[in-house]
């Protein structure tokens, strides 16, 4: 059978599932030594899961944002920071796939990016623009066909480990913060000169380390349109997204591990129902409720992928940004609820019920753009937008 | 109303030029105009104006130029004299 054949057999769950595999066996020692999660993105790589979303006539298999997304999910239940980083690349790739088809450069790294299963990277914030990536200081300086960029970046996430970064900057050197542009530069055009060390409570193995960027490239690496477009259009969502299905599924093996417990339990004492029982079932009942909200997310998504009039909508820019404040702040109950009935067994590091990873990587959730920041953004569009009471829209 | 719209613009927008500078086509978002001054924005037009923009208008697109904005109010107060 040919490696296409191979592959379209082989559902993306359960290739994403083979990677989980690996994932989990090596997701206590990546948070513990604080490394990069080599063996889990290798195995990514096996798979051939990098260019999944690419389309078929660039060497890609054209996946949708919901395989994608379960992908996420799959991968979350083993290891946080693994699936934090296949969601990352995945984002990029959606700003790559929606905007960059209409240019030669960017068609030639879609396919070498299936070919050669490369991970991209993302440098969007910046020391100085107080989180909001939405505002840039370093401006991209374009002489000619060439260009030249330098970005004191506080965070690019496992920047020494991928192949290529994506990056934000002002159009040009006297454009104002919000207009900006995003650059695809190659890891042979950059150096990275290392300012902070990622030493951090959870999502330890994404390594996102403080850089001093440096890049030169030619200048068709710009993506052709604004990056206010790009956010709109596919980032924003993709984000919220894929990574709601990440943190949806590090709360759903918390949630396993504490049913497992319950089981347990209840087995040791027939006819008894175990106090913890009763928590389980209100977290079964959160949990549903996340899963729920991605999904519907998720169709809306599909649906509205094909037009830029909703996507560019402040309605929608609200309902997704909602989204990531309720399941970043659910998901900790969820995880924390599971502590109370797995109790010192979940506590502890090291038993089959152990819930800290979960637990410091949920912790992640709502300060990754922080809630803070979201809410106040939603806040300002909420005072001009119409309120839609309809269940079904 | 373009001139009502231009000073609307200049109180509001937050441009880091002028917007005397701007042809009514030109790109608010490449002058600066930030998405938080875009709401603010459009509150001042619809205070302004007595308008209430619909959802189909609450968009990146509607107040990417002063002609679209201007179209968008002319829409809406035309709908009004028409009613």
């Amino acid at each position: 059978m040919n490696a296409v054949g191979y592959f379209t057999k082989n559902r993306l769950a359960e290739r994403a599932k083979r990677v989980a595999a690996v994932a989990a066996t090596f997701a206590d020692a990546v948070d513990a030594e604080n490394r990069f999660p080599k063996e889990a993105v290798e195995a990514m790589k096996l798979e051939r899961l990098m260019g999944v979303m690419v389309p078929v006539e660039l060497g890609g298999e054209g996946a949708s944002t919901a395989e994608i997304a379960d992908a996420c999910s799959i991968l979350g239940q083993s290891c946080g920071a693994s699936a934090m980083i296949f969601a990352m690349h995945q984002i990029k790739m959606s700003s790559l796939v929606e905007h960059g088809a209409g240019s030669d450069w960017h068609r030639a790294l879609m396919r070498r990016i299936c070919a050669e299963q490369l991970l991209m990277g993302s440098a969007t914030t910046e020391a100085g623009i107080g989180g909001n990536m939405r505002n840039s200081i370093c401006a991209i300086e374009v002489e000619g066909d060439r260009f030249r960029l330098e970005k004191n970046a506080t965070v690019i996430s496992y920047a020494l480990e991928c192949d290529g970064i994506m990056v934000t900057s002002r159009a040009h050197r006297d454009a104002p913060s919000g207009d900006q542009v995003m650059t695809v530069v190659m890891k042979d055009q950059y150096t990275l000169e290392k300012t902070h060390t990622w030493d951090t409570l959870g999502m330890r193995g994404t390594r996102s380390d403080g850089f001093v960027f440096r890049s030169e490239g030619a200048a068709e690496q710009i993506l052709p349109v604004p990056f206010a477009e790009i956010a709109a259009q596919s980032m924003l969502a993709h984000a919220h997204i894929l990574w709601g299905a990440l943190w949806y599924g590090i709360a759903a093996d918390a949630v396993n591990r504490a049913h497992a417990f319950v089981r347990g339990e209840a087995r040791r004492n027939p006819g008894v129902t175990p106090p913890g029982a009763v928590h389980l079932a209100e977290a079964m009942a959160e949990l549903q409720m996340v899963k729920s909200a991605l999904l519907v997310a998720i169709d809306r998504y599909e649906e509205a992928k094909a037009n830029p009039e909703i996507l560019g909508a402040i309605n929608y820019a609200v309902d997704i940004n909602l989204l990531k404040v309720a399941i970043s702040t659910k998901i900790l109950e969820v995880v924390d609820k599971a502590l109370l009935i797995t109790g010192i067994n979940g506590y502890k590091n090291g038993t089959p019920f152990s819930l800290g990873r979960h637990l410091r990587d949920a912790h992640s959730a709502r300060l990754m753009i922080s809630n803070d920041r979201v809410l106040m953004n939603t806040a300002s569009l909420i005072t001009v937008m119409k309120q839609d009471a309809s269940l079904l829209g | 109303m373009t001139v009502t719209v231009r000073d609307l613009i200049a109180k509001h927008g937050g441009l880091s030029v002028s917007v005397a500078n701007l042809a009514d086509d030109a790109d608010l978002y490449a002058a600066g105009l930030s998405s938080f001054a875009s709401v603010q924005l459009m509150l001042a037009i619809e205070e302004t104006f007595d308008i209430e923009f619909p959802d189909r208008m609450l968009n990146r697109r509607s107040f990417q130029s002063i002609a679209a904005i201007s179209a968008c109010v002319d829409e809406l107060t035309s709908d009004r004299k028409a009613a």
